[in-house]
């Protein structure tokens, strides 16, 4: 046998794969992982500290800055939690409003994992399909928001703009045209024998270690653990939807490829049925008082998001400003399984798994 | 023509018209990566939706690549502390002169040809396996851990694909019974190799992108695994050095492809040959960079472990079946 040395690798915190700011340090025999340690934190900007000197009103922006990839979520849980402690019932046409808004966001962000992710895995054309069709989803919430990322659109008790005039018809005319899209993605990209290569059978776990690892989204649906908070525990008006919960057995990056894609479906079936029932007119924010004070107590409030559950907990002691903020972000949670996943595994498949976790190290490192 | 010069006695004057050849040639060649790169990037910007260079040269972005390698002139010249540096200056010298090198057994037209080699095909191949040299000498010299990765992978890939491509053209020379690419074309003058030789045709075109380290095989510099690979540590000029290479082979590749199988200069019916050969040689060639550019744009890298797999189990086999597919079938034509 010839003697072989390991070799440290530094993957990151400048590198094209690893979406940001993330690190992994390899332990590298040839191009096999021996050991990898991820090293997190170069984004962290103190979102829940910082929460604890500011309004309710003011932490908004700051969790638009978490998952800049679906902002909209982030805003829903913070608002979500505020309202859950105060008991604020939420007007009928703010609550469609959100809906909509968080699952065009949904498709956004899976629009965007799907094109990064062939990106990563060296096809640059998919990257610019996807992109063309979130530019239109994008250009829409802008619409809505009058922003294109950081939205800051909800508000405790409703949301802060009413959609203008004909955007509920832009949206119901993207349904179909997104449809249509995603069969020339299926075309292009799924039936590939090269992308079914670098995906089928890489970063297999099983149900149990899901579990274990406290995944959640799309992670833990790929074993085929049927949980979706949107279906388990409807908050907003997610009840009155018809749409099923995508689940895939194997929990390889190939099921998780399939579980997002079929989760845009699973979105517009969602966001047709909302543009149907979309209330003619009505209030889009509930009676609040001006300055908000959540009562002395604490909450916890689970939704989610295209990344699987965020969580947001807030502990009150009845001032203007949260004793205590903390979010349970899914991508840090969903990292979780990385340094088990890539042992052993060569340096090829390292960007298949770990772009088929989906991180967003904003929401990573907080 | 040239063959005449060859056999003239040396003299300032032949001395002279081969000098002016040459430079005529290297002047084409490096119109081609020009304008290879501008339709690369034009092309793929269409196939993705984007517009493409635009700015800079009228709106087709004549000389952006122009404005781009005179950037990469006017970059500072930097070697990292730790690298072996007469390596690292000699490495993109090693990977760049044997694209030029094998351009001159490539027989153009009839009468365009620098080299008349009775071995042209061995010539070619035995050639441009060197790049790989300065591949991993660059890999290793720059003292860099992806670089050396990016070097080790680019000598596992033209080891595993160097086999391939030679085996898939001995079916040709078996039907041609002769190395010399003239024979070579002269010998399709009926029909191109393509039609005879389909396996053969698909073996090449795969062998061959794995050559170029084009995507889905552009292994050694992956930029999303490797960040850039074995040139990760190079800029300016001699990282210029690395990409001249790359297009240059791409011509080159091209340029063997249009040869061994479709038929060179030859028209693509009898009564079209009014066209000059060069026309019909362009042509096809065009079709094979553009063939290549869109394989580009549609494919995702391929992973470094079935990539062995592939060349050994996959395309090795089918390579040798062809070879004696050829041969049985040449036989039993015989006997009648």
């Amino acid at each position: 046998m010839l003697r072989t040395e390991e070799m440290l690798l530094n993957v990151g915190p400048q590198h094209p794969s690893t979406h940001g700011v993330f690190r992994l340090v390899l332990k590298i025999d040839g191009e096999t992982i021996v050991e990898a340690k991820p090293v997190i934190g170069y984004l962290h900007r103190g979102t829940e500290k910082l929460a604890e000197n500011l309004q309710y009103t003011q932490i908004i922006p700051y969790t638009d800055r978490m998952d800049y990839v679906s902002a909209m979520t982030n805003n829903y849980v913070i608002c979500h939690a505020v309202e859950t402690m105060m008991d604020i019932k939420v007007p009928e046409r703010a609550e469609y409003l959100r809906v909509i808004a968080m699952e065009l966001g949904r498709v956004a962000s899976h629009l965007v994992w799907f094109g990064t992710y062939l990106l990563d895995l060296g096809a640059t054309s998919p990257l610019l399909y996807a992109f063309r069709e979130r530019e239109m989803i994008i250009n829409m919430l802008n619409e809505l928001s009058g922003a294109r990322l950081t939205f800051n659109y909800m508000r405790v008790g409703g949301v802060k703009w009413d959609a203008p005039e004909g955007w509920i018809d832009k949206v119901r005319e993207f349904v179909p045209y997104m449809r249509e899209q995603l069969k020339g993605y299926h075309t292009l990209v799924t039936g590939n024998e090269i992308f079914m290569n670098r995906v089928k059978g890489i970063g297999t776990y099983t149900k149990e270690d899901a579990l274990n690892y406290s995944l959640s989204g799309a992670n833990l649906r790929c074993t085929g653990v049927k949980w979706d908070l949107r279906k388990d525990e409807p908050y907003s008006i997610y009840d009155r939807f018809d749409f099923n919960v995508v689940t895939r057995e194997t929990g390889d990056a190939w099921a998780r490829y399939h579980c997002r894609l079929d989760e845009i479906v699973e979105s517009l079936k969602i966001l047709e049925q909302a543009c149907e029932q979309f209330p003619a007119e009505g209030e889009i924010l509930a009676k609040v008082p001006k300055i908000i004070k959540a009562p002395k107590g604490e909450a916890f409030v689970r939704i989610e998001s295209p990344r699987g559950e965020i969580g947001c907990y807030i502990a009150s002691d009845g001032k203007k400003e949260p004793y205590r903020l903390k979010f349970r972000r899914p991508s840090f949670y969903n990292l979780q399984i990385l340094p088990k996943l890539l042992e052993g595994e060569t340096i090829a498949n390292l960007i298949s798994i770990l772009g088929a976790v989906d991180i967003i190290l904003g929401e990573v490192d907080g | 023509m040239v063959e005449d010069l060859l056999h003239s006695q040396p003299g300032i004057l032949n001395f002279g018209i081969f000098f002016l050849l040459a430079t005529v040639l290297l002047l084409v060649i490096l119109g081609f990566v020009t304008y290879a790169i501008l339709a690369e990037r034009k092309v793929m910007g269409f196939m993705q939706l984007r517009q493409g260079p635009n700015q800079v040269g009228g709106r087709w972005g004549l000389l952006q690549t122009v404005a781009d390698v005179l950037k990469l002139l006017l970059k500072e010249d930097t070697i990292p502390k730790l690298a072996d540096k007469p390596l690292f200056i000699l490495a993109p010298v090693i990977a760049f002169a044997p694209s030029f090198i094998v351009i001159a057994a490539i027989p153009f037209t009839d009468k365009l040809q620098f080299a008349d080699l009775n071995i042209g095909l061995l010539y070619y191949i035995a050639i441009s396996g060197l790049t790989t040299i300065g591949m991993v000498t660059g890999g290793w010299a720059s003292n860099n851990k992806y670089a050396l990765l990016g070097g080790m992978r680019a000598a596992a890939q033209m080891i595993s694909y160097e086999i391939p491509l030679v085996m898939s053209v001995l079916g040709i020379i078996l039907l041609t019974g002769s190395l010399n690419l003239n024979d070579i074309v002269a010998a399709q003058e009926n029909v191109w190799y393509i039609l005879l030789q389909p396996i053969a045709f698909i073996v090449f075109i795969i062998a061959s992108v794995a050559e170029l380290n084009r995507v889905p095989f552009d292994l050694p510099e992956s930029e999303n695994e490797l960040v850039a690979g074995f040139h990760v540590e190079y800029s300016g000029f001699r990282w210029a050095f690395f990409m001249l290479a790359e297009y240059v082979y791409m011509f080159a590749m091209a340029s063997l492809t249009t040869v061994l199988f479709l038929g060179g200069w030859l028209p693509l019916f009898s009564f079209l040959d009014f066209i000059p050969g060069a026309v019909w040689f362009a042509l096809k060639f065009m079709f094979v960079v553009f063939l290549l550019i869109w394989f580009r744009s549609t494919f995702p890298r391929i992973r470094a472990d079935k990539l062995m797999e592939f060349a050994w189990k996959i395309l090795l086999p089918i390579a040798l079946a062809n070879i004696f597919l050829t041969a049985i079938i040449k036989e039993i034509l015989k006997l009648f």
